[in-house]
């Protein structure tokens, strides 16, 4: 398919053609990380600075590999709490940064809207790792690669997912993604955790696991911040566990090969008991391994492409995708 | 910019006076800094004639929510610098909230601002603090206050959140007769929210600032106002039952009077979207429904003034996280051509109908003895040109901050000259 987009900001934005595009391209690239020698000259010469302005572990370690695994030189750059540098805003960082010739940027930030903010100011592609409790789209296509490769489609599939939708970029991120490819989204979650409308993003609510773990295919748990404890929006873990955890005893009602995911990390014992997660219905690890190949495909599409830096600097678009040339 | 005294003959203006009903081809001769003559082929030999011919003559228009950033935050506006911004939007009168650094709320910082306001390009009505520090705790001194100048009381920015407080506020005000004007928000239902509460929030993933919020506050301070028989000003009013709560209450004749902002007849929740933090305001931008509540009840009169609530902010500060950008935009130099385009355009007001919402309502919820072209009154005018076709650009910005979500807007019909106490303020 030809292309067109310089940034992947957000899963609400794309079309099903583009995700299946995304999915497809990482196939090949999972082969790669499977090779005695996990490296490929795809981007080889081109320079990605990773900014986490937000603690990831995972996250970013996978950009990393996905970049090395690729061939391209990375800067990380990483700091916690809301503001940037000291005196300088934002888009002062940013464009200093492009003005050292980078080729893409890879932002996480708590804030919502910030890889878009960046991504105008920019002229090179600009991904998304995760704003606020926006989007977080690269989880969103791995989440959907690993129950493709699982269930060997979306269509027609049931997902639950479950916890802290409010709060969760995850949750949104999925939410369109699944939808988008024909899967029956249920929310469950208590109320509190329901932001206002969310219905009108095309899925069901359900207020009690046990009404949905019967019918679904896919179990997707989202972390518990133990934070939202004191604005009420829960009681108490115990409270939380008993009527929205994924218990071994509630696992027992499931599909037999119900897929249970979760985004990491994983509050062990709170929303998923241990023997879950680690139990032959997870696939959360693969997740993890899958994550790498998609992220290498979405860097792939979005630069793998062009020959030069000048040409993406004056906006060319239609470069050169969807052979699986590597 | 230019500025005159002595005499000015302004010949053939279509004059709309809404506190006259007037409106009509009128020449108006000013004199002393008063309007000394209206009437027909009024001549003079020494007077500055001014010919508008084709173009609109108003009483000059008066913003009571206005925020100037001096003392405190004089990089972000002065009073001098808002009052250039004022006279270049067709205001002559705009009155200041308190909540600059210090506030307000005592004699010194008063006096402080009508100092400085002598240097101004408008007139500047300060507005107290209703309370001290505007921390919501004691009440400031508020006789002292209005025997020195301040025109009403507000803690704008934020609400009165004791209820007994805002109880005793209204009853102290008793003997003022002056207006308490009120920022309705339940703090805590808007805490963490950045934007309306809603469909686009969910999306988004930022948290919303339910419309409960204000309508539990305006619910309680009508209440309350009916209580105390004080006289209720609301500030900025941005969702349809707010509108409907102050309807039901005239009807029932609770001495309250309410206002609304351009940004909020104009713009939705939507603009978001953009995540342009210059569409971050407090309260926050709504739907159209609510748009369509507040256009209908500036129609039939429940809204009473429509306001700047100018609030200037550095893109420093804005440029910034949504969720972390301060709240505010700048809306002095656009509030008559949003006017314009959103209610006369679009046949929502009738011209005279919306000027009175700019000149003689605010000049009477505010008791100033203006907003009327009267023999006498002291000559404040803004002049427009109907027809004019402009584009809002940033350099066109007279504020030290450039925060608004219009630049780039294009108008038809802007403020060309303003005169303040018969002193030619600005021209183009």
């Amino acid at each position: 398919m030809n292309w067109k987009r310089k940034d992947l900001l957000g899963i609400e934005e794309l079309n099903p053609d583009e995700i299946i595009h995304i999915l497809d391209t990482s196939i090949s690239f999972k082969e790669v990380s499977e090779r005695p020698i996990k490296k490929v000259p795809i981007l080889r010469g081109k320079t990605i600075v990773n900014l986490f302005f937000e603690p990831s572990t995972r996250t970013r370690i996978s950009f990393e590999l996905a970049e090395k695994r690729l061939s391209a030189d990375t800067v990380n750059f990483s700091t916690s709490g809301s503001s940037v540098l000291k005196n300088e805003t934002l888009l002062d960082t940013a464009l200093n940064i492009e003005a050292m010739k980078i080729d893409a940027v890879v932002v996480r930030h708590s804030g919502a809207g910030i890889p878009h903010l960046l991504a105008k100011k920019l002229s090179v592609p600009v991904i998304n790792a995760g704003d606020g409790a926006h989007e977080h789209p690269t989880q969103a296509l791995l989440d959907m690669f690993t129950i493709r490769e699982k269930k060997g489609k979306l269509q027609n599939l049931k997902v639950a997912i479950i916890g802290d939708i409010r709060f969760s970029r995850v949750a949104r991120s999925n939410i369109w993604g699944l939808t988008k490819m024909g899967a029956e989204v249920f929310i469950v979650a208590p109320p509190t955790f329901i932001p206002p409308y969310l219905a009108n993003m095309g899925v069901k609510i359900f207020n009690s696991l046990d009404e949905v773990i019967e019918k679904v295919d896919v179990i997707m748990a989202l972390r518990i911040q133990m934070e939202r404890q004191k604005g009420s929006f829960f009681p108490s873990i115990r409270e939380y566990r008993q009527y929205f955890g994924i218990t071994k005893e509630r696992l027992k009602k499931a599909k037999k090969d119900v897929l249970i995911m979760h985004p990491g990390p994983i509050n062990r014992g709170v929303e998923i008991d241990p023997e879950v997660a680690d139990g032959k219905n997870s696939v959360i690890l693969e997740q993890v391994t899958n994550g790498v190949a998609v992220r290498m495909a979405i860097l792939y599409i979005l630069l793998g492409g062009s020959p030069t830096h000048a040409s993406q600097r004056n906006g060319a678009i239609g470069r050169r995708t969807g052979g699986k040339r590597i | 910019m230019m500025v005159t005294r002595g005499a000015i003959l302004i010949k053939n203006g279509r004059v709309i006076d809404p506190s006259s009903k007037t409106d009509k081809v009128l020449d108006i001769y000013i004199e002393g800094g008063k309007f000394s003559k209206i009437g027909k082929n009024l001549k003079s030999r020494d007077a500055k004639v001014l010919d508008v011919k084709g173009k609109i003559v108003l009483p000059g228009l008066i913003d009571i929510h206005t925020h100037l950033r001096e003392p405190g935050k004089e990089n972000v506006e002065t009073i001098l610098s808002g009052s250039v911004a004022a006279v270049h939007g067709g205001f002559t009168s705009i009155c200041c909230m308190p909540n600059t650094t210090p506030p307000i709320d005592n004699a010194s910082t008063l006096d402080f601002i009508l100092e400085k306001a002598r240097d101004a390009h408008c007139n500047i009505y300060p507005i107290a603090a209703i309370t001290k520090e505007r921390k919501g705790e004691t009440l400031s001194e508020m006789v002292e206050l209005k025997n020195l100048g301040a025109v009403g009381f507000s803690d704008d920015g934020k609400g009165v959140k004791d209820s007994l407080l805002m109880r005793r506020a209204m009853e102290y005000s008793l003997m003022l007769n002056v207006p308490i004007l009120e920022h309705c928000e339940d703090e805590n239902l808007s805490i963490g929210g950045s934007m309306n509460e809603g469909y686009t929030s969910t999306v988004l993933g930022l948290q919303g600032i339910p419309k409960e919020s204000e309508e539990i506050m305006v619910a309680r301070d009508l209440l309350l106002a009916e209580l105390t028989g004080a006289r209720l000003h609301i500030c900025h009013v941005s969702t349809k039952r707010s509108v409907e709560l102050i309807r039901e209450a005239k009807k029932r004749g609770v001495k309250v009077t309410c206002e609304v902002t351009p940004h909020h007849f104009t713009l939705t929740e939507e603009a978001v979207k953009s995540f342009d933090t210059n569409t971050k305001v407090n309260p926050p931008l709504r739907t159209k429904e609510d748009i369509k509540a507040i256009e209908k009840g500036l129609k039939d009169g429940t809204i009473d003034a429509i306001v700047s609530d100018h609030a200037p902010h550095l893109s420093t500060e804005k440029e910034f996280e949504y969720e972390n950008a301060p709240f505010g935009m700048i809306g002095l130099q656009t509030t008559l051509s949003l006017v314009m385009k959103q209610l006369v355009e679009r046949e929502i007001l009738t011209l005279s109908e919306a000027v009175e919402k700019l000149t003689i309502n605010p000049a009477k919820i505010l008791n100033l003895k203006k907003g009327q072209i009267k023999i006498g009154h002291d000559a404040d005018l803004a002049i427009m040109d109907p027809r004019k076709q402009w584009q809002f650009r940033q350099e066109d910005i007279k504020s030290l901050s450039i925060n608004s979500p219009f630049i780039g807007w294009e108008f038809k019909g802007k403020a060309v000259c303003t005169i303040v106490g018969g002193r030619i303020e600005f021209s183009e």
